[in-house]
């Protein structure tokens, strides 16, 4: 066995969905590679269908490959899985515990089946809940929690034999923003405790936030890689939204028609600055025709405008 | 995983699947006590009172140890196809699967709640069988492994019929329009010798027979086939059952896309 820094390593993967599949006969994965370092808190970015549940569900052993190499910690998932797999914690996108079992037993239970003995498991699942904010819903059944509690539920479960590697497909989804900010920190604290974790998210924001390192995946394929810092030097322009006191006009457009301005609704415009364009040219020039600005702010994600920019260029 | 971590993943198991057994003892453990009380009544009692004794033995002792080894068939298939299918289909199968059991412990878990469910249901029917006979004990070993072996194939039948269903008609179709057939055709009711010689011979063909059998033999100390015959046949057809369900592991069949 080869010592490596590397937690993950995937080389060209690819994967055809079986035919008698939801998605059947689909090429998931076509030839993807990627190396995710230990310690690292890695960002898998792409639309719905590109891949990214592929390629953590073939990591964490629910789904086969059909071609190429993967490993956990240098160890070969063909050669290894058992071993692999004790590496891994794994947060799923649906969730999938028993409804009807109670919190408690829920996570006691992965302990378990992680060779992880009783009088071990309980303070770790004391700690676990704990951390989550669930530890006064341990004797409630699952379904008695809210849909956020459930989210946390899956993390908590999926820690409990703290793992090196912590692989989350998609843990934010549906949870509101008070919630996620909390699982942000939450998550950011366990990847400064050394814990290597890999996200896959819808949120822009959350990646940018969160991640040192992202990845772009679209059809199956890797179409950029790199730090947050790397990926926003590539975007060679900046959008912003100014809120107009008075409606505008097309005439008042018209005069304005050499900068690159789009009207939102009557009072919003939308004004994109290539490199060399300023923020003071543009509104002076806005301001000289009578508009008057009342606020100016993003329009979103910088790391959002990347990633269309990369997926309208794919497609 | 060491021996010890591979043992706690196991124990695990059967102990959720225990604990689910008997949480839901109206499902699992009730209704074939039911049953079973109703088949002794009316075959035993009510229509065995004008039948003929069978090799000596009067009509319902000679259906008890059939009966009894009819709900060992349908608890052990019925506990390993229902708790699989549930647990593919509600995706709790991926909590195991992500963890670093290997196969033969996880068929191992999902088994041996097939045979604590198929055992329980079991010693319940024999309560239940004394209310209306006697029972004589020729040997406990043979009753014992009988019930043993048969409990294991029909817990790995369930097994791999879960793990083929895609829908919940699927994992009724079996115990239906095989099982409950076979299990009548067995020699629960009757001694094969009673039968025609043709019927005698289709008779042998019938996996069941041999079980039934060699659990009457246990009892009763009869048997329509030899009990090395039926001791082979079982054990011949629970490890083929076991490497088929190994291999559909390994490969991941109807688990992993």
């Amino acid at each position: 066995m080869e010592k490596t820094d590397a937690a993950l390593k995937v080389e060209n993967l690819r994967k055809v969905y079986a035919k008698d599949g939801k998605k059947a006969g689909t090429e998931a994965l076509k030839g993807v590679s990627l190396t995710i370092r230990s310690g690292e808190f890695f960002a898998l970015l792409g639309p719905n269908g590109a891949g990214k549940s592929t390629i953590i569900g073939i990591l964490s052993g629910l789904v086969t490959k059909t071609e190429g190499l993967a490993e956990v910690n240098g160890l070969s998932i063909d050669t290894y899985p058992e071993k692999a797999k004790s590496f891994i914690g794994l947060v799923p996108q649906e969730f999938n515990f028993d409804i009807f079992e109670k919190v408690i037993n829920i996570v006691l239970n992965q302990a378990g089946y992680y060779g992880i003995p009783r009088a071990e498991a309980l303070p770790r699942a004391e700690k676990v809940l704990k951390d989550l904010g669930l530890w006064e819903k341990k004797d409630s059944t699952a379904q008695a929690l809210s849909g956020g509690m459930k989210r946390r539920l899956m993390i908590a479960r999926a820690l409990v034999h703290e793992p090196a590697i912590l692989l989350l497909d998609e843990p934010t989804a549906g949870v509101d923003v008070e919630l996620r900010r909390g699982m942000w920190d939450f998550l950011r604290e366990l990847n400064e405790s050394g814990t290597t974790i890999v996200l896959t998210t819808h949120y822009l924001e959350e990646a940018e936030m969160l991640a040192s390192r992202v990845a772009i995946i679209n059809k199956g394929q890797i179409i950029e890689e790199g730090s947050v810092k790397e990926l926003l030097t590539k975007l060679n322009f900046v959008t912003l939204l100014l809120d107009t006191t008075e409606p505008v006009k097309d005439a008042t457009m018209h005069l304005l028609r050499e900068l690159k301005l789009e009207r939102i609704d009557e009072t919003t415009l939308k004004l994109t600055l290539k490199p060399g364009e300023t923020v003071n040219d543009a509104i002076r020039k806005i301001a000289a025709t009578g508009i008057q600005i009342a606020n100016v702010r993003n329009s979103g994600s910088r790391l959002e405008e990347v990633f269309v920019n990369l997926i309208e260029k794919d497609t | 995983m060491t021996r010890s971590p591979i043992l706690i993943g196991f124990y695990t198991m059967v102990r959720k699947d225990f604990r689910r057994i008997v949480r839901i003892w109206s499902q699992t453990l009730l209704p074939p006590a039911i049953t079973m009380a109703l088949y002794f009544a009316i075959f035993g009692t009510f229509i065995g009172s004008q039948v003929d004794a069978i090799h000596g033995f009067p009509y319902i002792q000679f259906i008890v140890p059939g009966l009894i080894m009819m709900s060992v068939i349908t608890s052990s298939y019925m506990n390993t196809v229902s708790t699989f299918y549930f647990a593919k289909w509600i995706r709790t199968i991926d909590e195991i699967l992500v963890s670093p059991m290997p196969s033969w412990v996880v068929i191992a878990g999902f088994v041996s709640g097939g045979l604590i469910r198929a055992f329980l249901v079991g010693l319940i029917v024999i309560g239940v069988s004394l209310f209306f006979t006697h029972l004589t004990l020729f040997s406990v070993g043979v009753i014992f492994a009988a019930a043993f072996l048969t409990a294991l194939l029909f817990s790995l039948l369930g097994l791999i019929n879960a793990i083929f269903a895609k829908s919940f008609d699927a994992i009724n179709i079996v115990p239906t329009f095989v099982l409950t057939p076979l299990t009548y055709l067995g020699g629960v009711f009757y001694s094969i010798d009673q039968l025609p010689p043709l019927f005698q011979t289709v008779s042998l063909f019938n996996p069941i027979l041999y079980m039934v059998n060699a659990f009457r033999y246990g009892f009763l100390g009869i048997s329509d086939v030899p009990l090395s015959l039926a001791f082979e046949v079982m054990g011949g057809l629970t490890l083929l059952a076991f490497i088929v369900t190994i291999i559909l592991f390994k490969r991941g069949a109807g688990l992993k896309q």
